[in-house]
């Protein structure tokens, strides 16, 4: 096995996702039968190989700054406005520091 | 009017002669599509009132005597993971079925200022996360020319509505063969430009190094007029590139004579005999049009799954953490603490696929994994790249199926993730490569199912991908 239960239960965790205990066996089978396949990378030596993070092709030299100069931005009303609750301008969330 | 089989030209034609307005146009095509929607649930909502606003505005300009643009009058549909302002906006799930967009993508709104008519938003995979669009939380489409099989994924909806006559042309996106595979499978073109061709301004971001946006047409002609309106560089996107758009229009000119193409024998290993019967016959095709075909050979072929799906898993999983019931629309009730709502949000809005490729993309870039799987991909992804680079320097396009099947049963591939992601071998290379390639449709199987052939050209080259299609479709009808 390349993927435990309980390395599913910390890697949920991070990615502030809960799962149930269904879903935990389930994930554990799925992401080792995934994981497995995808070792075959590591049938070819890449040391020398620079890794892609963007496409990149071959082009001119361009301005990517634009002029920096006022200019109107999505209104807050607006940017509120699909918030499932909001107050005062701002998103309401759940307590955040636990009061001792 | 039959709103059905209608290209943009005939669309054209049919304002300038004054043979129906826009709004008659408009309206025909919503009632067209709202009777025909129960069938497919390719659409997943429309947007009367604007579209109404807009066959006005062209109608008014006609009257003035005005060009209404290229698009003018045209019924558009857009996949549901592309903003078009004031209509809803869900990605296919549960945790944004109440999103309003607040602006428009830059490619939509190009198509409107071009004269087009947006009627409504498509169907798709929860984020554009699938190759079935069985994993909308709206349910599956249904593939309009086999109702009991699938559309392909993720844009099936927007495949579908195509097929199935409910629009003229639709935009899809593509992040590892999501335009192309549908557009495969329904019977019709889609295209896939250069990364940075299309602005991917507002359009919601499942894998940002991978993700297109692209269009779906009934022919060659009119997808290269789509993508010819929303090409472009806009600063709102600092990948949007700055290379001149230029007319595809003229780019085809029918004449193929000495294009060379490639045949990349990875691709023909193992192909499920009619689909391949078919490709070998459109090949054929392209040798009676004077092409000079070859067997070439791109090495890393059988590596770039794993690379792929490393990758956008990885940048899925980094994307997708907005999703936190703080900003967009839905919030679990569970949950007394920040940490604890955020989880409960997540837990219960997210299905399954989503959840899969979060878990995984967080597992290659957690502690101690990142070297092994996330750099390793993005190495072998240098190496796909470069097989490419290395064929268009003897071949002026590249020709393989886009599928290794046509479309299956729903419900075929669910159990198995695996498989499902199997089925993505022909098309995501040109996601990892970033260049341009598309879905011609090139014949159909015993049973009636589509097949597409897939033209895949070098970065910006869309004008010869065009030309070979073109000539291709015009040499089969």
């Amino acid at each position: 096995m390349k993927i435990t239960e309980e390395q599913v239960r910390y890697v949920a965790d991070l990615a502030h996702l809960r799962l149930s205990e269904d879903e935990v066996s389930r994930m554990a089978r799925e992401m080792d039968a995934i994981l497995s396949h995808m070792d075959k990378l590591n049938e070819l030596e890449t040391k020398d190989v620079p890794p892609m993070a963007q496409v990149l092709y071959e082009a001119g030299e361009t301005a990517t700054l634009r002029v920096d100069e006022e200019r109107a931005t999505l209104a807050n009303e607006k940017a509120l406005a699909c918030a499932p609750n909001a107050g005062g301008g701002f998103f309401k969330v759940p307590r955040v520091i636990e009061r001792s | 009017m039959n709103v059905s089989k209608l290209s943009i030209d005939q669309v054209r034609t049919g304002l300038r002669d004054r043979k129906f307005s826009a709004r008659e146009l408009t309206r025909s095509a919503l009632q067209f599509a709202r009777a025909e929607n129960p069938k497919t649930n390719a659409y997943l909502h429309f947007s009367e009132e604007k579209a109404l606003a807009s066959a006005e505005a062209v109608d008014a300009k006609i009257a003035r005597g005005e060009d209404p643009g290229p698009l003018g009058g045209v019924p558009v549909a857009v996949k549901d993971v592309i903003l078009v302002k004031g209509i809803q906006n869900t990605c296919g799930s549960r945790l944004l079925a109440n999103y309003i967009a607040p602006y428009d993508a830059t490619a939509t709104a190009r198509i409107e200022r071009a004269g087009g008519v947006i009627i409504g938003k498509a169907n798709c995979d929860e984020f554009a996360m699938g190759s079935s669009t069985e994993n909308s939380a709206f349910g599956p489409v249904r593939n309009p020319m086999a109702l009991e099989r699938v559309p392909g994924g993720s844009s099936g909806g927007s495949a579908a509505v195509v097929a199935q006559g409910t629009a003229v042309v639709s935009l899809g996106s593509d992040t590892g063969g999501s335009i192309r595979q549908p557009a495969s499978f329904c019977g019709v073109v889609g295209v896939t430009p250069t990364y940075g061709r299309v602005s991917r301004y507002g359009l919601v971001a499942f894998a940002s190094s991978l993700d297109h946006i692209g269009p779906i047409a009934r022919n060659v002609r009119d997808a290269a007029t789509v993508l010819g309106v929303i090409s472009g560089r806009d600063e709102m996107d600092a990948t949007s590139a700055f290379t001149p758009v230029p007319d595809y229009n003229t780019a085809m000119t029918g004449e193929v004579r000495g294009m060379t193409i490639g045949l990349p024998r990875e691709y023909f290993t193992r192909l499920a005999s009619e689909t391949g019967d078919l490709i070998a016959k459109g090949v054929d095709v392209l040798r009676g049009l004077g092409c000079e075909v070859r067997e070439i050979s791109l090495p890393h072929t059988e590596f770039a799954i794993s690379s792929y799906y490393i990758i956008c898993t990885a940048e899925a999983s980094s994307n997708l953490a907005r999703y936190d019931g703080v900003r967009y629309t839905t919030r679990s009730e569970k949950g007394e603490t920040l940490i604890e709502m955020y989880r409960s949000t997540r837990g219960e809005g997210f299905g399954a696929e989503c959840k899969r490729r979060i878990m995984l993309g967080t597992y290659v870039l957690s502690h101690g994994y990142y070297d092994a799987y996330y750099l390793k991909a993005q190495r072998v992804r240098t190496l796909v790249a470069r097989d490419f680079q290395k064929a268009f320097q003897e071949v002026d396009a590249v020709v393989t199926p886009v599928s290794p099947f046509p479309a299956w049963k729903l419900g075929e591939k669910l159990e198995d993730p695996m498989q499902m992601y199997l089925s993505d071998i022909y098309t995501i290379t040109c996601d990892l490569a970033g260049i341009p390639g598309m879905s011609v449709p090139c014949g159909t199987t015993a049973a009636g199912l589509p097949v597409g052939m897939q033209i895949l050209t070098n970065h910006f080259q869309e004008g010869a991908m065009f030309r070979l299609a073109d000539a291709f479709e015009r040499a089969r009808s």
